[in-house]
């Protein structure tokens, strides 16, 4: 009987799937299908083929050269590296400054603590919309223009054009040389690791086990030597209506990089704090018992073992970060939804194959920062399991 | 007590915290001036605005627009009585021991966020019509995050099961769903519901932009709310399943009258921090055109009428925005200590 | 099982032929009002008034069109939408007709699937800069930044003025005009660009307009006009009728204010334009009097001109090209007959 019970409920569950399945194919079949016809009825062009023409205007700020010239296609990449760069700058700033107030609410002196408190209830409770617009709109306003700008040490200036400070090469270099670290930093933890494999296979380490960690120097110093920047400070200056030399920053990336990283990092030291409470406090006192100074313990005991509480809901936060990092389209930085889904749209008019490469982007974004924090989870949670 | 216990276990502490003090209120008080002492609370137009300290005028000569938006003056009686009903709706939930508690749910996500669209949108019984464009304000804010929230809890729900269910088809299909909405900012969102949508209609069949902002934001929120929930139902022990199926239930009634009522309990401070960033999403409905409270603000701050008073607009809608965020936060928490406890 | 994918054919047959015969002014009559496309704020050319009521001369020429076909001036709904927004929504069904300060121009009109059944108004694009910084003329702006609105012409040509001239400028672009403007206002950028009508509109929303100067200097035609979908002619036929409806009226004297005693008027150009001789609505699917609906309902084109951006506005902008082409200008309506 209970076999016959389970036969039904197997066919039951066969009729769903079928059931469920031929819905979604119905409504992806029905959504193609209108919107094929529409698109024919309407005359309007598809395909990707525009991604060759010319895009035709200018950009305020792009990492890689730019020009009148400069195609759709190359406007993409131009955009998206926009977009990846604020959301890298925002999840760095926004951990320390997250670490920092996590601390501070966890702090013995109760003046700091409530400063930490004041900070994480007002910020996370305010739209982040909303802060955007108080840095851009709000706070700009009242910044002097370039002639009458703020100096601190007579090399920075701030002033409603955005943030000038002083620059050892040129910008672009910086980038590049930026990538050969990134890409140093990957290729010497591999081959750490590789050492560590022989060194467990061999009982010792190879002769280049030092070579790890000396990739991610020589990497970017080749990148320099073969741009062949020489280290040459330029301070901004004065020139015309505007500054000039060194870097300038203009004040829609500081405003977006700002409030991305103060409003997540509201978000961050409750998840830090979370997890450092969730380490119990017998390991804090025996850790003391052994004469560990505090910060050695935070360091050496709680912090590695608060990690496996902390990763998965900072995932989540580094991922809402990246997606936030699209309202910049509300502040005029070129990011890829205000280019890409913006300009484009309205020159090319094809906003079906558009809204679908910005979306993917995005998606694929998402679903590789999620795969690459789940593998690092794994992994520390294997080391750390070995260890206990 | 606690403080001379502290001064006493550390002098440097102690000399610490006066700096400190001493720093934060030189630094608060031009902010305290600013907001109250100096600012100017009465008076006509902008010329009554020394620039000394903030010109609260301006959030008083604009108030009505901030709640209500552009909606017609006569008619503002419907969205007074609409948040009353809510109001009145959702005191039983707080009464432990209401006698029709779990009758009042269907109602609470059903009935009240439907009779709301239809008693503010008018058009019948001699209720005159009107346009879902001229709906504003804050009141816009609350009518969206309130019939997104009743409605993307039960599709949340759901979304949960179909992720946690045995059948492998129907697993797939939901995980492609909720990681599709996770994966896209909800501003992209909007603008394919706002302009781009017909596109993926046939012809003639139209609804109202509101209505389909709505639904963008509900599908949105529902993936979120899905994974929330996913991790109470994994949360909940085999062994109650398995009770369940002991007792002869089928497997709604397992869900519906053991597994879920745990699962949901455990994820009270999920589902409001879920809607808490509902809440404070809604404001990105003005990139497509719409005034919600923030949308009002930043559109009266341009009016030449107003204009460099955006700080105290901001300031306004901050607070507003604040309020409320912070006091679901705080019941959630008084919520969850309330739990603790019973358990 | 057997009989879905017939019955999916069937159903998908069904809606097609439904796609073939759609038709902006069934559709409209249908429906009972027409779904207007309108900038979000633009002061003489569309902008709600401090009761939420649209305003300016976009918005009359949206009276215009459903006073002609469904005979109430009123029976629109205003959809607005930013620069970037416009095309999409008028390609998506979104909105009937798009009258948003929009610029003719061949791409445009080739490859965005959309119409231009005429001229609205003919600008330029300007420039206002502050006066204190003493800019004179356009070559005064080497290495100046701009604020704009993003997705426009002005974008376009502002690239391309630079380029040829060979300066070097910084851009600010922005998704609605409202943010430009307070952008602008807050020293942002040194000057700002559109299209010079919108610069005198914009320049009486800063804190001191008397403080700026708008350059003499004109860089690139900007004929500002309706958009409809492409491939529905006879309705791109109403809204083209529309406007001319409205130039005509004003070569031939006629207001809404006088349009019932002109009734009486022996001219035949009068008789027929206000349908007393003649049908010149059957062909369009109008009704015969629906010129006069449009005189009198929203006006001639002088009085469309004078109310929204006229010398008793805020704006004063003179006629100038925009007056008809028998006193010097560039408006002209094609025969009625």
């Amino acid at each position: 009987m209970a076999q016959a019970a389970r036969k039904k409920t197997q066919g039951r569950g066969l009729l769903l799937q079928a059931l469920a399945l031929l819905i979604v194919v119905l409504i992806l079949g029905l959504i193609i299908h209108n919107t094929v016809l529409n698109l024919e009825a309407r005359g309007i062009a598809s395909g990707f083929g525009f991604l060759s023409q010319p895009a035709g205007f200018d950009l305020a700020f792009h990492l890689l050269p730019y020009d009148e010239t400069t195609t759709f296609g190359q406007l993409f990449i131009i955009a998206l590296l926009n977009t990846l760069l604020v959301s890298a700058i925002g999840v760095v700033f926004a951990s320390l400054l997250g670490l920092l107030v996590a601390l501070a609410r966890l702090s013995q002196n109760p003046l700091i603590r409530l400063l930490g408190t004041i900070y994480v209830e007002t910020l996370r409770n305010i739209p982040l919309l909303l802060q955007l617009f108080f840095w851009y709109f709000a706070v700009l306003r009242n910044l002097p223009g370039p002639r009458e700008s703020l100096e601190f040490f007579g090399v920075v200036y701030l002033n409603n054009r955005g943030l000038s400070i002083p620059f050892p090469m040129e910008p672009a270099a910086a980038f590049y040389i930026a990538l050969a670290l990134i890409l140093g930093l990957i290729v010497g933890h591999y081959l750490r690791q590789a050492a560590v494999k022989k060194r467990v296979e061999a009982g010792r380490f190879p002769a280049w086990h030092l070579l790890p960690y000396a990739i991610p120097v020589i990497f970017p110093l080749l990148t320099l030597l073969l741009l062949g920047q020489r280290w040459q400070i330029s301070w901004p200056e004065l020139q015309g209506f505007n500054f000039s030399g060194g870097l300038q920053l203009i004040p829609e990336f500081v405003s977006l990089v700002a409030a991305l990283s103060l409003y997540t990092a509201a978000f961050v030291a409750e998840i830090v704090r979370a997890g450092i409470l969730s380490v119990q406090k017998g390991q804090m006192e025996a850790s003391e018992a052994l004469g560990l100074t505090r910060l050695d313990t935070m360091r050496l005991v709680i912090l590695p073992q608060a990690l496996r509480v902390i990763l998965p809901p900072l995932t989540s936060q580094y991922l809402n970060l990246v997606k936030n990092s699209s309202l910049a389209a509300a502040i005029a930085f070129p990011d890829l939804v205000l280019v890409f889904s913006g300009t484009a749209i309205n020159i090319t008019g094809q906003a079906v194959e558009i809204m679908a490469m910005v979306m993917m982007v995005y998606l694929l974004l998402s679903l590789s920062i999620s795969a690459a924090m789940n593998r690092y989870q794994s992994k520390t949670l294997h080391y750390l399991g070995q260890r206990s | 007590m606690a403080w001379t216990r502290f001064a006493k276990k550390s002098p440097l502490q102690l000399v610490i915290t006066g700096v400190l003090l001493a720093l934060l209120i030189y630094w608060a008080w031009p902010v305290f001036d600013w907001l109250f002492f100096k600012a100017q609370f009465t008076g006509t137009d902008r010329s009554a605005c020394t620039g000394e300290g903030a010109c609260w005028l301006f959030v008083r000569a604009r108030f009505d627009q901030f709640i209500f938006g552009f909606y017609e003056p006569s008619e503002r009686w419907r969205p007074i009585l609409v948040a009353i009903l809510w109001i009145l709706g959702f005191i039983p939930v707080r009464l432990a021991r209401f006698p029709a508690r779990k009758a009042l749910i269907p109602f609470l996500l059903v009935v009240l966020p439907v009779s709301s669209w239809f008693i503010l949108r008018g058009g019948f019984w001699g209720l005159p019509s009107v346009e879902t464009s001229r709906w504003g304000g804050l009141m816009l804010t609350l009518l969206i995050s309130a019939i997104g929230i009743s409605l993307s809890l039960p599709l949340g729900i759901l979304l949960a099961l179909g992720r946690r269910s045995e059948l492998p088809l129907l697993r797939w299909i939901t995980v492609a769903f909720i990681e599709l909405w996770r994966g896209v900012p909800l501003i992209t969102v909007l603008f394919m519901a706002s302009v781009m949508l017909p596109f993926f209609l046939p012809p003639g069949v139209e609804f109202d932009k509101l209505l389909r902002c709505l639904v963008g934001v509900v599908l949105f929120t529902s993936a979120y709310m899905a994974e929330v929930v996913r991790a109470g139902l994994q949360a909940v022990p085999k062994g109650q399943h398995e009770a369940a199926a002991a007792l002869g239930f089928g497997y709604w009634q397992s869900m519906g009258l053991v597994v879920l009522p745990q699962a949901l309990r455990q994820v009270i401070p999920g589902i409001v921090n879920t809607f808490i960033s509902l809440f404070k999403d809604t404001s990105l409905v003005l990139i497509i055109g719409m005034f919600d409270l923030l949308g009002m603000v930043q559109a009266a701050s341009t009016d030449p009428e107003w204009m460099g008073y955006a700080m105290e607009g901001y300031v306004f809608a901050g607070f507003v925005f604040w309020l409320f965020c912070f006091s679901m936060s705080r019941t959630s928490l008084r919520l969850e200590k309330r739990l603790e406890q019973a358990r | 099982m057997k009989s879905f994918w017939p019955s999916i054919c069937g159903l998908s047959l069904l809606i097609t032929s439904s796609w073939l015969q759609a038709d902006t002014l069934d559709e409209v009559k249908k429906r009972g009002f027409l779904k207007c496309g309108v900038s979000q704020g633009l002061a003489g050319f569309s902008s709600p008034d401090k009761a939420g009521q649209w305003r300016g001369i976009d918005v009359d020429l949206c009276r215009g069109v459903a006073a002609a076909t469904l005979g109430d001036a009123n029976k629109v709904k205003y959809t607005s939408l930013s620069a970037k927004e416009r095309f999409t929504a008028l390609q998506s069904g979104e909105i009937d007709l798009l009258s948003r300060n929009t610029s003719w121009t061949i791409v445009r009109d080739t490859s965005l699937a959309v119409d231009f059944p005429g001229v609205l108004y003919y600008d330029g694009q300007g420039f206002m800069a502050p006066k204190k910084l003493n800019v004179k003329t356009l070559k005064d702006l080497n290495g100046a930044t701009v604020c704009v609105n993003l997705g426009t012409t002005t974008e376009l040509n502002l690239a391309d003025y630079f380029r040829s001239q060979k300066m070097t400028y910084k851009l600010v672009a922005f998704e609605k005009n409202d943010e430009v403007v307070a952008a602008y206002d807050a020293g942002r950028c040194d000057v700002m660009s559109s299209d010079q009508s919108g610069l005198y509109a914009d320049r009486t929303r800063l804190k001191k307009p008397e403080d700026h100067v708008i350059l003499p200097e004109i860089i690139s035609k900007e004929p500002l006009g309706p958009a409809v979908r492409h491939g529905d002619n006879r309705w791109g036929d109403i809204v083209r009728w529309t406007l001319f409806a409205m130039i005509e009226a004003e070569e031939l004297k006629i207001t809404s204010a006088n349009v019932d005693q002109q009734k009486a008027n022996s001219n035949p150009a009068v008789r027929r334009l206000l349908g007393m001789e003649g049908d010149l609505g059957k062909n369009l699917g109008l009704k015969a009097d629906w010129a006069l609906q449009v005189v009198k309902q929203v006006g001639s084109y002088q009085e469309i001109f004078e109310r929204n951006l006229g010398a008793n506005t805020p704006l004063k902008i003179a006629r100038g090209q925009n007056a008809l082409w028998r006193d010097g200008g560039l408006q002209y309506s094609m025969p009625f007959r």
